[in-house]
């Protein structure tokens, strides 16, 4: 829809033309000392605010402030933000803002033909260019013909609005992207008013600096308005959502506030014995400035301490959990067997990275589900589940604690750098209409057997300074129901079946698998984790164009749903899209001998919709 | 339930407990012989006399000989993963900071495969007792040497004689800023007695490094410590405001020389020239532990450093407290709500 309109300016007016769109995919990028991220969560934070439904990506380098103007420091943040309904960052941005030519030349490729491109043109400089490995500006060997470019002297125009008010040049350029997000703020009809509350809370302090940034935001905006090289403005309608209250939130934002909620639900002091280590960290931050929620935080000195101190707070009777990263989860697989064999609750978070060894630290990848599942010595079963989107990480801390609990068992909690990173809106639950996961401690000293169980094959949790329930546990094995040391044949065959039927037994206590899609498909997606939100884009292009395909996204992968076996063998064909070789399809042959193709990305990269809608239908053709 | 709301532990008017009391029901099962059997006596003897109760113990222990410590113990117990006793302890102490926590760890599990625990744990402070049964060898895995084995001693593993330099454990506590560091040995019982009771006493990190005797792989290497005929010519026991006097006929005294400790004849010096021991010097406790490594001087043993300093499990409940003060008690709805939300209506 086109409508024209007046925008004023001050000196006088010009005529752009509103043009409503369905939905936007923008990417700001630029040297990883030029606030991209920070542009790109205020555009996201004002844009949640609007109404639309909305998912992000930050993409970042490992380095903290790579050198500036190369093409590894390039930094970027995608937002996706729509009328409706949507699951992932976007395929192709509609609209690239590169601060510089590294920035440009690192994402020219992924913007969609004749979507638009704003760049610094101050900043091509002949120094940048040669960084970038440009022989030739590209703002002038016709190479961007196909894009709508604006070519905007960001830094000039930063420098003239910013005169006088006695800041340092060096802090001057800093607002550049300010002005930036106020032209995209104008270019996309939002208001500037919430980020201007922002600035001035953040920057209270600092009253020179705000006012600088303001003037940024302000010159942007007004630039939008003023110059005769922006002939449009766009508009994205608020979302259809369900009715509620919502929040913006990232993955690991969610797990941090979900671990809170299953300590509340638990009635039970919380712990996280952690160690630093992308991208898990957020959750240490998070969780640690809510001490008020009786949360206890631990930086520990290494990983392995991490999960050991987790450890001993589960035996003194805390909610424990201690989150990681591929690497560290390595570390922490021994720990993770003793957790078995004490059989105490615990909940391992490993927002996976790419691998293997320190591979890719920024990169989301989903290759450490053979790792979570089988990764440590002896038969040493345990659950593990994952999330499946940002928000979705909130109900997944409350489940896999909700399990640990019910079941005296450690859990792996899987999400990744995507997920944890990304952002979505969060409709926000009520706390009186969550579930109660508490289980009550074992007190009585006349039937407390350290190894004896209940239905759920749980054995009691009796904690230190209980009277008469003195007992020792351990890693070596333990006598069935008495708990001693007991090194006999049948025993130690008696409880490894056992600890094997516990974790079966989780099957009891969790949703059959769903399905989304066609009631009559024979053609499937199947996923876990990360991949939920292309998979899902994708499946819904496939039906909107009259296929027959149904989703199959698999939340619970150790143990699988009980009609797992059941749902799949419905279909002639699966295709399983996975960031890692194939690892859920090695799990569900060897598990029900049941085939299926492999869509495997390890690019350090989440799938974009349309990679898994190209492979859908080739695969459909080949029925 | 809430495990902070208990009553502490050292409580008065309770019915003191008896060394049997906290021996359990399992069949010890180290070596007959072995330098732990007298350890385990004088740990079962001594608490009883500072008032705990038994569910308000808990013992905590690695991978050795020493490990199976806590399956002796009528007490909370906790046999963990080689190396790593002190970081299940650290949680446990964190999260249950009533309890008195005691962790059985030997020269292996401590200072090789959980060295980076150790120094941790003690820079940290918590409040922890640390027994560190030092026999210079690993037992378990059968005779290889351990990082208190003597340079040139010959093991399993160093059939030509070790090429390590050893470490001193006093002076890696020290270095690492434990707040208490002791020394006792397995055959002195009322000394060990006593030293696991400062331990106790001790608020915040105590390091007990207890020299024992494996009569299996490293016989006798404490014995000119231990034994009646040379002990008292090859030891010096230490105790806080007192002169350093030792020897047979308590002829023999350590004298300051500078920073040097030396050793004087008391026919030549008076007491009054000696050295009298302060264990709330820092730099007394590091000059005391070099004696150690030191040709010709006696082994020295007993207190070497007791200061007060904060201690890791207070701050984090005080910091709690504080917070709970603060913004008050946290609650879901508000925590949800943190930030920018918005309202959609119904569509």
């Amino acid at each position: 829809m086109h409508t024209t309109i007046e925008t004023a300016d001050g000196k006088g007016k010009k005529l752009v033309d509103l043009i409503e769109l369905d939905e936007v995919t923008v990417r700001f990028a630029g040297d990883s000392g030029d606030g991209m991220q920070l542009t790109g969560s205020q555009f996201t934070s004002t844009t949640a605010l609007m109404g639309n439904d909305l998912s992000t990506l930050p993409d970042y380098p490992a380095e903290i402030r790579a050198p500036a103007g190369t093409l590894y420091g390039v930094s970027g943040f995608q937002l996706h933000f729509s009328n409706k309904d949507i699951h992932t960052p976007g395929d192709k941005p509609d609209m690239l803002v590169a601060m510089n030519p590294a920035a440009l030349k690192v994402n020219i490729k992924d913007v969609r033909e004749g979507g638009a491109i704003i760049v610094n043109t101050d900043a091509f400089d002949a120094k940048n260019l040669k960084l970038a490995k440009y022989a030739v500006s590209p703002l002038e060997d016709g190479s961007l013909r196909g894009y709508k470019l604006f070519e905007v002297p960001i830094t000039k125009m930063v420098t003239t609005a910013l005169e006088g008010i006695g800041l340092s040049m060096k802090e001057i350029t800093r607002s550049k992207n300010f002005f930036a997000l106020g032209l995209c703020y104008w270019m996309y009809n939002r208001p500037m008013e919430p980020t201007l509350a922002w600035i001035k809370e953040k920057f209270g302090k600092n009253p020179m600096i705000a006012e600088g940034n303001e003037r940024a935001l302000r010159a942007g905006y007004n630039y939008g308005d003023t110059t005769e090289i922006f002939t449009s403005r766009f508009e994205v309608k608020p979302a259809k959502l369900p009715a509620g209250t919502y929040r913006n939130v990232t993955g690991n934002e969610a797990t941090a506030i979900g671990i809170l909620a299953a300590c509340e639900l638990a009635k039970l002091p919380g712990f996280l014995g952690s160690y630093p280590i992308t991208p898990a960290s957020e959750i240490l931050h998070e969780l640690s400035s809510h001490k008020n929620f009786n949360f206890r935080t631990f930086q520990a000195e290494d990983e392995i301490a991490g999960i050991c101190s987790a450890i001993g707070a589960a035996f003194g009777g805390s909610l424990a959990f201690t989150n990681t990263s591929g690497p560290g989860m390595a570390l922490k697989q021994e720990a993770i067997g003793l957790a078995i064999m004490i059989e105490l609750p615990l909940v391992i978070v490993n927002v996976q990275r790419g691998g293997p060894s320190t591979g890719l630290p920024t990169k989301p990848e989903q290759s450490d589900l053979f790792q979570a599942i089988l990764g440590r010595n002896g038969e040493s079963p345990l659950p593990v589940i994952a999330a499946s989107s940002p928000a979705n990480c909130f109900w997944m801390a409350i489940e896999a604690a909700r399990i640990a609990l019910k079941h005296m068992t450690p859990v792996v909690l899987l999400t990744d750098g995507y997920l944890g990173n990304g952002s979505e809106p969060w409709l926000l639950p009520k706390a009186e209409n969550l579930p109660d996961i508490s289980i009550p401690f074992a007190t009585d000293p006349e039937t407390y057997k350290p190894y004896s169980r209940n239905e759920h094959l749980a054995r009691p949790w009796a904690v230190p300074g209980t009277p008469g329930l003195e007992h020792r546990i351990g890693g070596l094995e333990k006598k069935h129901i008495d708990g001693t040391v007991n090194y006999e044949p049948g025993n130690h065959q008696f409880m490894t079946d056992m600890r094997a039927a516990k974790v079966k037994k989780v099957q009891d206590s969790i949703p059959e698998q769903d399905i989304f899609g066609s009631e009559d498909a024979e053609f499937a997606l199947v996923g876990w984790g990360g991949t939920y939100g292309a998979i899902r884009a994708a499946t819904e292009r496939l039906l909107a164009a009259g296929k027959k395909v149904a989703h199959v996204h698999i939340k619970y992968l150790n143990p699988f749903p009980k009609n797992l076996e059941q749902v799949l063998r419905r279909y002639k064909k699966l295709l399983i899209p996975e960031n890692n070789l194939g690892q859920l399809a090695f799990l569900l042959r060897a598990n029900y001998m049941i085939d299926s193709e492999t869509l495997a990305k390890v690019q350090g990269l989440p799938f974009v919709p349309s990679e898994i809608e190209v492979a859908a239908l080739k695969s459909l053709e080949s029925m | 339930m809430s495990t902070e709301d208990k009553t502490m532990t050292k409580e008065t008017g309770a019915p003191q407990l008896t060394a049997k009391d906290l021996a359990s029901d399992q069949d010890v099962r180290w070596c007959p012989g072995c330098g732990d059997y007298s350890i385990l006596a004088q740990v079962q003897r001594s608490l009883p006399s500072l008032g705990y109760k038994k569910e308000d113990l808990a013992f905590v222990s690695g991978i050795g000989c020493s490990s199976r410590f806590p399956y002796y113990m009528n007490t909370y117990g906790f046999h963990g993963i080689h190396g790593r006793a002190l970081a299940i302890a650290s949680g446990l102490k964190a999260a249950h900071p009533n309890l008195s926590v005691w962790v059985a760890t030997g020269d292996g599990d401590c200072l090789s495969i959980g060295g980076n625990h150790f120094i941790h744990a003690a820079r940290k402070n918590f409040d922890l007792n640390v027994m560190m049964f030092d026999n210079q060898i690993y037992g378990l895995t059968k005779g290889q040497y351990s990082p208190t084995s003597l340079y040139g001693q010959k093991t399993k593993s160093t059939p030509l004689g070790s090429i390590d330099h050893p470490f001193n454990p006093l002076l890696v506590a020290l270095g690492a800023e434990a707040s208490f560091v002791a020394r006792s040995m397995d055959r002195d019982m009322k000394h060990l007695a006593s030293t696991v009771v400062r331990a106790a006493e001790h608020h915040g990190f105590s390091f007990i490094d207890i020299l024992q005797n494996c009569n299996i792989f490293n016989d006798g290497a404490f014995f000119l410590y231990t034994e009646k005929e040379t002990k008292p010519d090859n030891t010096v026991f230490i105790e806080h405001g007192k002169p350093l006097v030792f020897g047979k006929d308590n002829n023999k005294g350590i004298k300051l020389d500078g920073f040097r400790p030396k050793v004087v004849s008391l026919e030549d010096y008076s007491v009054n020239d000696l050295l009298v021991h302060d264990e709330k010097s820092k730099e007394l406790a590091f000059i005391l532990a070099h004696m150690t490594d030191m040709p010709g001087y006696p082994m020295p043993l007993g207190v070497f450093l007791d200061i007060e300093r904060p201690v890791l499990e207070d701050d984090m409940k005080k910091q709690i407290d504080k917070a709970i003060e603060k913004s008050g008690r946290g609650d879901l709805n508000s925590l949800f709500r943190e930030g920018n939300t918005w309202e959609i209506t119904g569509n």
